[in-house]
């Protein structure tokens, strides 16, 4: 934690990130007593009305107010990026070091079918899962999950190949320790910082592959307000600007403090890198 | 181990991994309810037994099916992609159609992306820690934040829409005929028949999607070349050809960039790769005629054919991208070449 507020005084991207991430936070908590109207309210009268001191952000086709909208579907997107990457990282963990610790024609099997599905282009794994299970935020999420964890699995694997050599585990072995309680006790807390790298670095991809779905159609069913799907409303109604710009820089604003605080958590977390950035 | 026997192993390889894709994509179209069936027939047909029986029948749909991943596989090592059941035409040659579109855009913005990531990494490195440096930092993290489907519509409506700098969507205005096909690239095929005509068509129409498609991959050029340009700039011979007197920049270009080349080149090869496969959304923004249309097209249909032709093609691109990059590896490092 100290070092982390010595991060934020002095690495000037890591507290623009932390602090837009912050604010990010506390909308998607507050959403429902910030957004000025209902997201869902539709008022046909006021319909494509550009930004205006009653609607900062304008409004859409259906005349319901963008600046609510864009406040309610942060929940949206925080929530798919945070648990897509922890539930992937998990995952990942597991699976890459059970093939690490166990080695040999285990662990061959296993990184090859990871690599199988690393091997198939993302995008189109992420848009068949969906059209198959169908348009729903879970079927999504299930989508990314699956797209995202063997690349965890790999690093997790190949970390777990060179601790496992060290003399502190063979030294845990010598005394009787179990298998198991080498992997947790001295393998996990040894190998997480890589994850933890990865996985912060990877939160702003997973938040720009949620949107990219969702923009496709395959996300949250509508009315849900979700920032794809509202950008690919604006391409819809491509001369009222509004409507496709404020999502999209909500999107836009997420990712870059997504990833300025994983630059600064690498920073932190990896010393050969620390004096690089 | 000499060069012919490296590559003879990576394309051994790389036949193992095609066919992992093809097993990966066949378990995948096993999962669809009711054999996927209900995604090709109609409601009416659907409630016909004989017809949903002799669909299946058509395609094979009614053995087991071990038998029917059998034939799959003979089908493919043959090199049969089978007919496309959205189209009805063969896959392998709609990918022909295709591809060059694709080619052709993500060639462009790969260049685009090599050039701006370069030259931003050098100056963001020799710079280290100047305003120049930061603003540079921030380009590239906005590059790889930007969702790639509005910056293509904002494009679209700026320079299109409002300024009339840009030329529309599509690879040529309406009313112009393509060239004659060769190669199916239209600005090198409008050279080789000497259609001016085209050609001034055709450059325009590739510059706005392709600096956008470019953003993402010069953000991650931009910070591979600076973070490596940085730790070769912190070891011992750099500092030694310093004390010498050497000055930044010959330092910089007759020390520096070779060392820290690899992983650039790594990162370039990789990106072409996804610029290859991944352009589903701004190939349908800019009604750009390329593999990323033809592949959305066939997942929303579940047509399974296509989607295989579609895989194939995406890891075959970047298994061979892998293999031209470790060989140029060899060609810039010599301790490669002989590792190898």
């Amino acid at each position: 934690m100290k070092k982390f507020m010595k991060m934020y005084k002095t690495n000037l991207f890591f507290a623009i990130g932390t602090t837009i991430c912050i604010i990010w936070i506390f909308i998607a908590l507050f959403a429902n007593v910030i957004a000025p109207f209902d997201p869902l309210d539709q008022d046909l009268v006021m319909r494509l009305k550009a930004p205006s001191s009653e609607h900062l952000f304008g409004t859409d086709r259906l005349g319901r107010d963008i600046l609510s909208r864009v406040l309610v579907g942060s929940r949206l997107s925080v929530s798919a990026g945070l648990i897509t990457v922890t539930l992937a990282a998990t995952l990942g963990t597991i699976y890459g070091g059970i093939a690490g610790y166990v080695g040999g024609v285990v662990d061959d099997i296993m990184m090859r079918i990871a690599e199988m599905v690393l091997a198939f282009p993302a995008l189109v794994l992420a848009m068949v899962i969906g059209v198959v299970l169908g348009p729903s935020l879970y079927n999504t999420l299930l989508a990314l999950v699956i797209v995202a964890w063997p690349n965890y699995a790999r690093v997790m694997r190949s970390v777990v190949i060179s601790i496992k050599e060290n003399d502190y585990v063979e030294a845990s072995r010598a005394v009787g320790a179990s298998n198991l309680r080498i992997l947790v006790k001295e393998i996990l807390p040894n190998s997480v910082g890589a994850v933890i790298i990865v996985a912060t670095l990877d939160i702003g991809n997973q938040i720009l592959f949620f949107s990219t779905l969702s923009f496709l159609g395959l996300g949250t069913p509508p009315p849900t307000p979700e920032w794809g799907a509202m950008v690919s409303d604006g391409m819809d109604n491509f001369m009222q600007w509004w409507i496709c710009t404020f999502p999209g820089l909500a999107i836009l604003s997420m990712a870059i403090g997504a990833n300025f605080i994983g630059d600064g958590i690498r920073d932190l977390l990896d010393p050969k890198l620390r004096k690089e950035f | 181990m000499n060069l012919f026997k490296f590559i003879v192993k990576r394309i051994f390889f790389l036949l193992l991994l095609l066919m992992g894709v093809a097993t990966f994509v066949f378990l995948l179209s096993k999962m669809v309810p009711g054999d996927g069936v209900s995604a090709y027939l109609s409601p009416r047909s659907l409630a016909n037994e004989k017809i949903v029986e002799a669909f299946k029948k058509e395609w094979g749909l009614d053995q087991p099916v071990i038998v029917q991943y059998g034939r799959y596989m003979k089908n493919l090592l043959q090199g049969n992609l089978g007919v496309s059941i959205r189209t009805g035409n063969d896959v392998f040659g709609e990918l022909l159609r295709y591809f060059p579109a694709t080619f052709e855009l993500a060639s462009l913005s790969i260049i685009f992306a090599t050039i701006f990531g370069v030259l931003f990494g050098i100056i963001s490195a020799t710079k280290r820690n100047s305003l120049l440096d930061q603003s540079l930092r921030a380009v590239s993290v906005t590059g790889v934040s930007i969702p790639s489907f509005w910056f293509a519509i904002l494009a679209l409506y700026v320079f299109y829409y409002k300024l009339e700098w840009a030329p529309g969507t599509g690879r040529l205005s309406i009313g112009i005929t393509p060239p004659e096909h060769i190669t199916g690239l239209y600005v090198l095929d409008s050279l080789l028949t000497g259609n001016t005509e085209v050609l001034l068509d055709s450059i325009p129409h590739l510059i706005l999607p392709s600096i956008v498609l470019a953003s993402f991959t010069m953000g991650l050029i931009t910070r591979t070349t600076r973070a490596n340009l940085l730790e070769t700039m912190s070891t011992d011979y750099i500092r030694t050809a310093r004390a010498k007197g050497l000055g930044s920049f010959p330092l910089m270009f007759r020390h520096a960039i070779g060392n820290a080349a690899i992983p650039v080149l790594t990162v370039i090869g990789v990106g072409f790769g996804n610029l290859l496969g991944g352009m589903v959304l701004v190939e349908t923004i800019f009604a750009w005629p390329g593999v990323g249309q033809f592949a959305f097209q066939s997942v929303k249909s579940l047509d399974f054919p296509a989607i295989i032709g579609v895989s194939l093609l995406i890891a075959f691109n970047y298994a061979i991208i892998n293999i031209v990059i470790d060989i140029l590896y060899g060609v810039i490092d010599p301790r490669v070449r002989h590792s190898r």
